[in-house]
């Protein structure tokens, strides 16, 4: 919470520059959210880079391994993340990338955000999430507070 | 020598800055619009009542379209509603209807405003999500089954594929025996904002045009109770844009239309009764007000000055209302119940012709039966409770309010020459203008609210635990196999060569200049789905890639 935003830029100088690929999967255009995090990711040192709207789970996991990302952060709203998500999982296995860290966002419903972080998605941010929250997880090399 | 007394006003002025605790300075509305602690005569200096408000039902307008205003009707109640399969929804709409709702307000699902059939595999886990999955004319059939076009209107909320959604309306009519003159609606298909904020587009803006235009130029022709587009400064609003913003944008696509539909033939006056727009209730109450009657002033001057037009009609400003999607929480839930009514209470206070309130849950899923029928009380009692439909534009002559309204004009008037000087709205489109200005509104917004410099209730104050889970409309994977199913059947059924040959018709009639309702009718009637419309569409016209910018 905004308590802690005088921490924001300071990662040790060590720290370990991340990398994050952002995507909107599925057939929704709100891209408000995702713009949002992206940008103040890239302002608290994240090395960002965002594919755009209507990505597949294949374009994101081709796109994650190409880019040799730390971690995929995806964000729907159209109530697919239960198929597109578990696809994003599962093709990753395929691809031998299941070190790339699955995060996510948007209007997913508690129970399914439960289920999907059995599957092996580290987080869920749901509406109302601070952005410090965002960047304090992945600073933290992706650990769920 | 004469001492000048103080005016009431300094003195007023001395005793609020001199108390023990500091007044709290610099506040803002929600879009950053600096706010005095106190308006006066002196704000109002030179304000001319006839000049800026007038009489209701009179140019400007910005007391309301009408001479009687509520006391005369009510605002339209409409909930917009979606989701499923057709069968589903047609339950909710005969539900809806008989709990006193006079209008429908179709959502449709994702492949369906992307343009694609259920069956496609981009559609996978999409089918009835987020509204109804509609493939054919057989889909949109048994959506109004048992519901008689002529008793009600109809609003779309469909986009790209707008046209053909439209002619599947048409012909849903002629099977009850309707002619299109007869059914009234509204058709979204405002394509422009697409590109600006729901990112929605399929085909590049000129083509797009040319088949916003097609709509506009049939609907002026053939129907004369169906409004061709609703100018959505919504969507602009939810993707993070301030209210000037929201307003400004939002006229200048009307004007884009406006001068596309002049450029095609239509005398002015022809269509411009038929244009209505759709705005967003944000949770700040005087601007949402403010902006309401600035949009009224600023379309009249626009059409009558600009334009020429001559028909009262061309000058009004009619539009629907939405409470705004984004304020609501996650975070105690039951909250936005309130915050929905404050922002229904804006839209009325501003003269909404008709109105939408979100359920509490929607920030979660697609609304439960329950909150649904919450939302709907919600306007009831503000119709028939409060008080508030007695008198017309009740808040005329506040000085902070009359205040707000011109600075609202005034900033969206410094858009439109922005916009000018850029080419207009499509270089504007094309060039990542608006885009750049709502994501910067957007961040702007996030960075206050993560310094505490704006506060909502329950996300970063008044918190609470998560506290119980709410319970969601789910949507099964059954849903999308039986809608697979019944496309699948369609297709086996219906006369191939026919559909073909309706197909090859609207791609030749699409290289063409000619109007693509006609043609789109005939693929409609011979069953043609509308992701094989789209695919031929496509093939004519491209497909529109945006700038990548955050």
């Amino acid at each position: 919470m905004p308590a802690q935003a005088s921490t924001r830029k300071q990662a040790p100088e060590t720290a370990k520059r991340w990398r994050v690929l952002t995507a909107k999967v599925g057939l929704d255009g709100h891209d408000r959210g995702v713009k949002v995090v992206s940008r103040a990711l890239r302002d608290a040192g994240v090395e960002v880079i965002y594919a755009g709207l209507r990505q597949t789970p294949e374009m994101v996991v081709e796109a994650a391994i190409q880019e040799d990302v730390d971690a995929i952060g995806v964000s729907l709203h159209s109530g697919a993340h239960m198929t597109l998500i578990p696809r994003i999982l599962e093709l990753l296995k395929e691809r031998n990338a299941s070190d790339i860290v699955v995060f996510g966002g948007g209007i997913i419903p508690q129970d399914d955000a439960d289920a999907l972080k059995k599957m092996g998605v580290v987080e869920i941010f749901g509406p109302g999430t601070s952005l410090q929250a965002i960047i304090d997880f992945v600073n933290h090399g992706f650990k769920a507070a | 020598m004469a001492v000048r007394r103080k005016t009431a006003h300094e003195e007023w002025a001395a005793r609020y800055g001199g108390g023990k605790r500091p007044p709290k300075e610099g506040a803002t509305t929600i879009s950053g619009v600096p706010l005095q602690p106190l308006y006066t005569p002196q704000d109002l200096a030179g304000w001319s009542y006839d000049e800026k408000l007038g009489y209701p039902g009179e140019f400007p307008y910005t007391r309301g379209v009408y001479p009687s205003m509520y006391r005369g009707q009510l605002w339209t109640i409409r909930q917009f509603a979606g989701y499923g399969t057709a069968e589903e929804t047609n339950r909710r709409y005969k539900f809806l209807l008989s709990q006193g709702q006079a209008g429908l307000s179709v959502a449709f699902d994702m492949p369906t405003l992307m343009g694609y059939d259920s069956d496609d595999p981009i559609s996978a886990g999409e089918v009835g999500h987020c509204g109804v999955a509609i493939d054919s004319l057989e889909d949109m059939e048994t959506l109004f089954d048992g519901i008689r076009l002529d008793q009600i209107t109809t609003s779309m909320t469909i986009n790209s594929p707008a046209a053909i959604l439209y002619a599947m309306y048409i012909a849903v009519g002629e099977k009850e025996g309707l002619s299109p003159a007869q059914l009234g609606g509204t058709l979204q298909n405002d394509i422009l904002k697409e590109y600006i904020a729901q990112k929605e587009y399929i085909f590049p803006p000129e083509p797009s045009m040319r088949l916003v235009v097609d709509t506009i130029v049939f609907a002026a022709r053939n129907m004369p109770r169906w409004n061709a587009v609703s100018i959505s400064g919504y969507h602009i609003r939810e993707a993070g844009s301030t209210a000037v913003q929201e307003l400004a944008f939002t006229l200048a696509d009307g004007m884009a239309y406006v001068e596309a539909s002049i450029e095609a033939g239509l005398p002015v006056d022809e269509f411009a009764p038929r244009l209505s727009f759709f705005f967003d209730s944000h949770i700040d109450f005087f601007e949402e007000i403010a902006k309401f009657r600035a949009a009224r002033r600023l379309w009249a001057r626009i059409m009558r000055d600009k334009y020429g037009a001559r028909d009262p009609k061309s000058w009004m400003l009619r539009f629907h209302t939405q409470t705004a999607g984004v304020s609501l929480t996650r975070q105690q839930v039951e909250n936005n119940i309130s915050r929905t009514a404050y922002e229904a209470m804006a839209a009325v206070l501003g003269g909404t012709n008709s109105l939408h309130t979100n359920s509490m849950d929607e920030v979660l899923a697609l609304p439960t039966e329950r909150a649904a029928q919450i939302a709907l009380r919600t306007q009831q009692v503000l119709a028939h409770e409060t008080g508030v439909t007695n008198t017309i534009d009740p808040l005329a002559g506040s000085y902070f309010l009359e205040q707000l309204t011109d600075e609202m004009e005034r900033g969206a008037q410094q858009y439109f020459d922005r916009i000018d000087q850029q080419g207009g709205v499509l270089r504007c489109i094309e060039s990542g203008f608006f885009q750049r200005e709502i994501a910067d509104a957007a961040f702007e917004f996030e960075r206050k609210l993560e310094a505490n410099e704006r506060i909502i209730v329950g996300v970063n104050a008044y918190k609470e635990g998560e506290g119980a889970p709410v319970p969601t409309l789910k949507i099964g994977p059954e849903t999308e196999r039986g809608q697979v199913a019944r496309l699948a059947a369609l297709k086996a059924r219906r006369d191939n060569t026919s559909a073909r040959n309706r197909l090859e018709d609207l791609k030749r009639a699409a290289r063409g200049r000619d109007n693509l309702m006609p043609p789109l009718l005939n693929c409609v009637k011979a069953y043609v789905t509308e992701g094989e419309i789209m695919a031929a569409l496509k093939e004519v016209f491209g497909v529109y890639r945006e700038p990548i910018l955050f």
